[in-house]
C-alpha cells in the first residue's frame, strides 16, 4: 500500500512536471494586444523592405531580451530610452525580413549570451533548466524512502508509550472538531 | 539512522556554495566581456555635431579609438574627456583616428561638452541608438579601439585613462597594415 | 559634532553587545545569576545606544547638517520633511542601522518575556541575539559606518533617489526588516535549545507566535515591494525574480514550510531534525539575503553598493552556518523522531509533501539566481537568468502548493480511510471541476487560469466545508449562526487563523494568474486631441504643463479616460526631472479597479506639447494581489492571538 501509493504520487508528478515542461512556452508578462494581425512570415527569403510588422512579434521577441540599463526587465517592459530604442531596431530587423530567431542572434552578436532574458535550452545553460526538476524528483524519492522508513519503524516504544498515543488518539476521534 | 559520521555532511555541505559566493568577489556582474573583440568593426555613417559626415569606412587604414559618451554621464565622462583631447593632439599624425558618438543626448548640452573640453576631434550624435547597440553599449563611457583592418580589438569600460589609450594605440600602431 | 557623536555610540554599543554575549553565555555556563543581570543591562544599554544614533541622524537630516556623510549623499535642500525622514533607512548605511535598532527591540522584549520563564533557555537566546546584533554594529563601524564626517562641507546635498521617494518605499524596508529580524528570535531559541539539549517540542511552542509574527511582515513587505514595483517602476509588473527579490522570497518559502511542519512536531513529535534545519536555514538565508543585496557579487537593480563589506557579511554567513549545523550534527542522537507513520495517506505525508515543494522552489530560485555565477566560474561565459526561466519552473510547484493547501487540513492524521476522503473532498474536487468547466464555456482557454481556479474553488470548497460542518456541530449547543461561527473562530483561532491566510493566497493566487493571462497594453503617439483605445477604453490627450517642485521640475499630460459607460476622468502621468539624475523617471497615473486597472506611462514628447507618446496599460486583477494580502493580515492576527479555549 505504501510503495504502491509513493510510487504512484511520485509517477504522476513526474509526468506532470515533465508533460508541462515540454508543453509551455516561457510565459511572456504581457499578452494578447486586441489588434493581433497575422504574424510576420519566418523569412528565409529576402523579403521587401517594408514588411507589415506586426507588433504582437515586436513583444514577444523584445521580451526576450534583457535591457541593459534596468538590470532585470525586459526589452518590452522597460519604459528606458535605451529599451525603446531596441525595440525599435528590433521593429526594424522584423520589417527587414529577419526572423525572430535572427534578430534574437543579432543581439547576442553583439552583446553575447547575457542579452538574453533566459539562459538558452542548449548546452551547459541546459543545466539551470534541468537541475530544479531532477532536484524536485530527488526530493520526491526521498520523501518516499522516509515515509517508508518511518511506516516500518519496528514499535520499539516502551509499552507505556502506547497509552499516550492510543488515548490520545481515542480522544481525537471522537472529537474531530476539537484542534485535530 | 545516519552512520556516525555521515551526520556532519550536513554542516560540510554549506562549503560549497560558500566558495561559490566567495568566487563571487572576484567577478564584476556589471562588467561583460564584449563579443565583438577581433571581429570587424560594426560600420556607421553619421552626421557630426559640425554638419560633416563621418563614417567607418573613410576611416580604414587608420588605428581608430572611439568613445561613446554623454553630457549627463557623471563624473567619468568629465573625468576621462581632458584625456580624450590629450591623446587625440599627441596620436592625430600618427594615423590614428579619435572618433566620439553621443548618447541619448540633448543638443544643447552635448555642445556645451564639447565646448568645456575644447575636444578638437569629430563627435557625432545618434539620435536613435543604432550605433551603440551595434556595439554591444551597455554605458557611458565606453571606448573600442579600431585596428588598421577595421576589427575590434579592445574594449574599455568606464572613464579612460591616458596610460590605457598610450597602450593600446602603440600596440594597434605597431601592427602592419 | 553629529558624526562623531554617533560613531561614539556605535563603538559603544558594539562593545556593549560582545560583552552582553559573551556575559550571556558565560552565565549558562557557571550558573552565576550577576552575569546574566549584566549581560541584561548591556543589551538595554546596547538598545538605547542605538536609539541615540537614530535619533541623531534624524536629526542631522532635519536640520540639513552636510557635515555628515550620509545625510548629504541622500538628501538635498529640496528633500521634502517626511523624505528626511524615511531616508534613514534610504541607502546601505542608514538599513543597517534600522536593521540594528530592530534587533535591539527584539532583544529588549526577549528579556522582559522570558528571563523568569524559561531559565534554561533564555541565557543562550539572550547570548546569541546580542552575538547577532553585534554582527550588525561591527558593520555599522566597520566597514559602512552612517556616521563619517564630510569634509568640506558641501552647501548642498545630493538627493534621495527618485525612485525611492514614495510612500511604499517608505513602508516596504520597514515591514521586509521587521521580517527578517524576526527570525532571529525562534533562530535563538534554536540554537538555546541543541545547547542544552532540550529539542524537544518547547522551543517550537515558545517561538511560534514569532515566527507568524515575522513571516507575516515579511509577506507584507514582499507585497508593498510588489506595489511600489506596480505603481512606480513604469513597467505594469509587480514582480521582476530580480535577485535582491528572490533573496527575500526565499526565507519566506522556508519559513512558510517551518510554520506547517512544526505542526507535525508538536503533534507527533516526528521531523525534529527538519525542523531544526528548517530554521537554521531560514535564519541563514536572511543573510545571505542582506549580503546579495550588499556585496555586489550579482547585479541587480536593488544592490546598494560593492566594497569590503560583503566579505564581512560572507564571513558572517560561514559562521552562522557552519557552527549552527555543526551543532545540529552533534547533537544529532537526540533527534529522533517519536511518532510513527501509519499510512502514506495522511496529514504527516501531506505536510511532508507541502515541505518538498516549498523547499523544491527554494532551491529553484536559489540555484537560478546563483547560476550566471556558476557559469562564469565554470566556463568563463557571462549569462543571465531572469523571469521566464523562474515563472517557468516554479509555476507547477506552486500549483501542486495550491493542491496541498486543500487536502492538508481536513486530511486525517496518520491514516486517512477511504471514507474519511471521500467525505471530505468529493464536494471540493467536484466544485473545482465543475469551476473549470464554467469557465472554459464561458471562453476562457489560458490552460493556467482554468488550473488555478479549479485548484482555487477546490480549497475554498474544502475551507467552506470544514467551517460549516465546525459551526454547524456548535450550534448544536446552542448558538446561532453568527454566535457559533465567531465563537469558533475564537475558540480555535490558529486553526481558522491559517485557514484565512490559505484564503488570502487563494485570491492572490487569483491575482497572479489572472493578471498574467488577461492583461493588455499598447504603445501609441498621440497629437493633442486625438484619441487611442484599448480593451474598451478612449484615452484622449489633452496638453502637457510643466511645474517645479522643491526638488525636481515635471512635465505633467492630461489625459481624458473613457469607457463607453458613465463617466470619465483625468489622469496626470508625468515625468519628473531631478538635477541629480540623468534620466527622468516616469510618474505614472492609474485608477485602480476591484477587476482592472487602467494605467498610463508618459514616454516622449515634443516641448511644445503639440504631441506625446503614452503607453495604455489594462491590468487586470492586479487588485486582488493587495486584497489577498489584506485578508493574510486578518488571518495572521487571527492565529497569534491568546488561546481562548479555556475561556470558551
Amino acid at each position: 500500500m505504501t510503495r504502491g501509493w509513493a510510487s504512484a504520487a511520485a509517477a504522476v508528478m513526474l509526468v506532470a512536471v515533465v508533460g508541462w515542461a515540454a508543453a509551455a512556452p516561457p510565459p511572456a508578462a504581457a499578452p494578447p494586444a486586441p489588434e493581433a494581425t497575422k504574424p510576420a512570415p519566418a523569412a528565409t527569403k529576402p523579403a521587401p523592405a517594408a514588411t507589415k510588422v506586426d507588433e504582437q512579434t515586436v513583444h514577444e521577441v523584445a521580451s526576450q531580451l534583457r535591457c541593459v540599463v534596468c538590470q532585470n526587465l525586459s526589452v518590452a517592459d522597460s519604459p528606458s530610452e535605451t529599451a525603446k530604442q531596441m525595440r525599435a531596431i528590433v521593429r526594424e530587423r522584423l520589417a527587414a525580413g529577419d526572423s525572430p530567431e535572427q534578430v534574437l542572434a543579432y543581439f547576442v552578436e553583439k552583446y553575447g549570451d547575457w542579452i538574453l532574458l533566459s539562459p538558452r535550452k542548449s548546452g551547459f545553460t541546459l543545466l539551470v533548466w534541468v537541475v530544479p526538476f531532477v532536484g524536485l524528483g530527488i526530493g520526491l524519492v526521498l520523501v518516499a524512502v522516509v515515509v517508508r522508513r518511518w511506516s516500518r519503524r519496528p514499535q520499539g516504544a516502551a509499552p507505556s508509550q502506547l497509552d499516550p498515543a492510543v488515548r490520545e488518539r481515542i480522544r481525537r476521534e471522537m472529537s474531530e472538531m476539537d484542534h485535530s | 539512522m545516519k552512520a556516525p559520521a555521515l551526520k556532519w555532511a550536513i554542516p560540510a555541505a554549506v562549503v560549497p556554495v560558500l566558495v561559490l559566493l566567495a568566487y563571487g568577489f572576484r567577478t564584476d556582474p556589471r562588467e561583460i566581456p564584449s563579443p565583438l573583440l577581433g571581429r570587424p568593426a560594426a560600420a556607421f555613417s553619421l552626421t557630426t555635431f559640425a554638419g560633416t559626415p563621418l563614417s567607418l569606412e573613410d576611416l580604414r587604414g587608420k588605428v581608430v579609438m572611439l568613445n561613446f559618451w554623454a553630457s549627463w554621464c557623471i563624473p567619468a565622462c568629465y573625468d576621462e574627456a581632458p584625456a580624450l583631447e590629450r591623446t587625440w593632439r599627441a596620436y592625430k599624425d600618427k594615423g590614428v583616428m579619435v572618433v566620439g558618438i553621443n548618447v541619448q543626448d540633448k543638443e544643447a548640452a552635448a555642445l556645451e561638452f564639447l565646448r568645456r573640453f575644447e575636444h578638437s576631434f569629430p563627435n557625432a550624435p545618434d539620435p536613435r541608438g543604432r550605433v551603440s547597440v551595434d556595439y554591444g553599449v551597455y554605458g557611458v563611457p565606453e571606448t573600442f579601439f579600431i585596428d588598421r583592418k577595421g576589427r575590434v580589438r579592445f574594449k574599455h569600460v568606464g572613464a579612460l585613462t591616458d596610460e590605457i589609450a598610450r597602450r593600446q594605440l602603440d600596440a594597434l600602431l605597431e601592427e602592419p597594415s | 559634532m553629529i558624526p562623531e557623536l554617533g560613531y561614539g555610540a556605535t563603538v559603544a554599543a558594539l562593545l556593549l553587545a560582545l560583552w552582553g554575549a559573551g556575559a550571556a553565555a558565560a552565565s549558562a555556563r557557571t550558573g552565576r545569576a550577576a552575569l546574566l543581570r549584566s549581560g541584561e543591562r548591556a543589551a538595554v544599554g546596547a538598545f538605547a545606544l542605538i536609539t541615540a544614533c537614530i535619533a541623531l541622524m534624524i536629526y542631522a537630516f532635519l536640520a540639513f547638517d552636510f557635515s555628515v556623510r550620509y545625510v548629504a549623499i541622500n538628501t538635498n535642500l529640496g528633500t521634502p520633511f517626511y523624505y528626511r525622514v524615511t531616508a534613514l533607512w534610504g541607502a546601505l548605511e542608514g538599513s543597517i542601522v534600522l536593521w540594528a535598532w530592530m534587533l535591539a527591540i527584539y532583544t529588549l522584549i526577549v528579556v522582559i518575556r522570558y528571563r523568569r520563564s524559561q531559565p534554561e533557555l533564555y541565557p543562550w537566546v539572550l547570548s546569541v541575539m546580542l552575538g547577532v546584533l553585534a554582527f550588525f554594529l561591527l558593520i555599522m563601524t566597520i566597514p559602512a559606518p552612517p556616521f563619517e564626517r564630510l569634509t568640506p562641507i558641501p552647501a548642498d546635498g545630493r538627493g534621495l533617489n527618485p525612485l525611492l521617494q514614495d510612500a511604499g518605499m517608505i513602508t516596504h524596508p520597514v515591514a521586509l526588516y521587521l521580517g527578517f529580524t524576526g527570525f532571529t528570535v525562534p533562530f535563538a531559541f534554536a540554537m538555546a535549545a541543541l545547547i542544552v539539549r532540550r529539542t524537544g517540542e518547547e522551543w517550537i511552542t515558545i517561538t511560534r507566535r514569532w515566527t507568524i509574527i515575522a513571516w507575516y511582515f515579511l509577506a507584507l513587505g514582499l507585497l508593498i515591494g510588489g506595489w511600489w514595483s506596480y505603481h512606480v517602476l513604469g513597467w505594469g509588473g509587480y514582480w521582476a525574480w530580480d535577485p535582491v527579490e528572490n533573496a527575500a522570497f526565499m526565507p519566506f518559502l522556508t519559513a512558510t514550510a517551518f510554520l506547517h511542519s512544526v505542526m507535525v512536531q508538536e503533534r507527533r513529535r516526528m521531523l525534529k531534525l527538519w525542523n531544526l534545519s528548517l530554521i537554521i536555514l531560514t535564519f541563514g538565508l536572511t543573510i545571505f539575503g542582506t549580503f546579495l543585496t550588499r556585496s555586489g557579487i550579482i547585479g541587480s537593480v536593488h544592490s546598494f553598493t560593492q566594497g569590503t563589506i560583503g566579505y564581512f557579511f560572507l564571513g558572517f554567513l560561514a559562521l552562522v552556518l557552519l557552527g549552527s549545523f555543526s551543532l545540529l550534527a552533534s547533537r544529532m542522537e537526540r533527534l529522533r523522531a517519536e511518532g510513527v507513520l501509519d499510512s502514506v495517506v495522511s496529514r504527516e505525508s501531506t505536510f511532508l509533501l507541502n515541505n518538498l515543494f516549498l523547499v523544491a522552489a527554494t532551491f529553484t530560485v536559489f540555484f537560478g539566481t546563483v547560476f550566471p555565477l556558476i557559469s562564469e566560474a565554470v566556463r568563463g561565459v557571462k549569462i543571465s537568468v531572469g523571469a521566464p526561466f523562474f515563472n517557468l519552473v516554479n509555476i507547477p510547484v506552486f500549483l501542486a502548493l495550491l493542491f496541498l493547501m486543500g487536502v492538508g487540513p481536513l486530511i486525517a492524521w496518520r491514516r486517512a480511510s477511504a471514507g474519511n476522503l471521500k467525505r471530505n473532498f468529493l464536494k471540493p474536487v467536484l466544485a473545482g471541476l465543475v469551476a473549470a468547466a464554467a469557465l472554459r464555456a464561458l471562453g476562457v482557454a489560458n490552460g493556467l487560469v482554468l488550473t488555478t481556479m479549479a485548484l482555487v474553488v477546490f480549497v475554498a470548497g474544502t475551507i467552506a466545508l470544514d467551517l460549516f460542518r465546525a459551526v454547524r456541530a456548535r450550534r448544536r449547543s446552542g448558538d446561532n449562526w453568527g454566535a457559533a461561527t465567531w465563537g469558533l473562530l475564537l475558540r480555535q483561532n490558529r486553526r481558522y487563523g491559517g485557514f484565512i491566510v490559505h484564503l488570502g493566497i487563494l485570491v492572490i493566487a487569483l491575482g497572479v494568474a489572472g493578471s498574467q493571462a488577461w492583461s493588455v497594453q499598447k504603445e501609441v503617439t498621440l497629437d493633442k486631441g486625438q484619441s487611442m483605445e484599448l480593451a474598451g477604453y478612449q484615452v484622449r490627450f489633452d496638453g502637457l504643463s510643466a511645474s517645479e517642485e522643491s526638488n525636481h521640475a515635471k512635465v505633467t499630460g492630461a489625459f481624458t479616460v473613457t469607457n463607453g459607460r458613465a463617466g470619465g476622468y483625468m489622469l496626470y502621468p508625468a515625468k519628473k526631472f531631478y538635477p541629480q539624475d540623468q534620466t527622468p523617471i516616469a510618474y505614472v497615473d492609474y485608477r485602480l479597479g476591484w477587476i482592472e486597472d487602467v494605467y498610463l506611462v508618459l514616454g516622449d514628447f515634443a516641448r511644445d506639447g503639440s504631441h506625446a507618446t503614452v503607453k495604455l496599460q489594462v491590468n487586470r486583477m492586479v487588485s486582488w494581489l493587495w486584497l489577498g494580502g489584506l485578508v493574510l493580515t486578518f488571518g495572521a492576527a487571527l492565529a497569534i492571538l491568546p488561546d481562548a479555549r479555556r475561556a470558551a
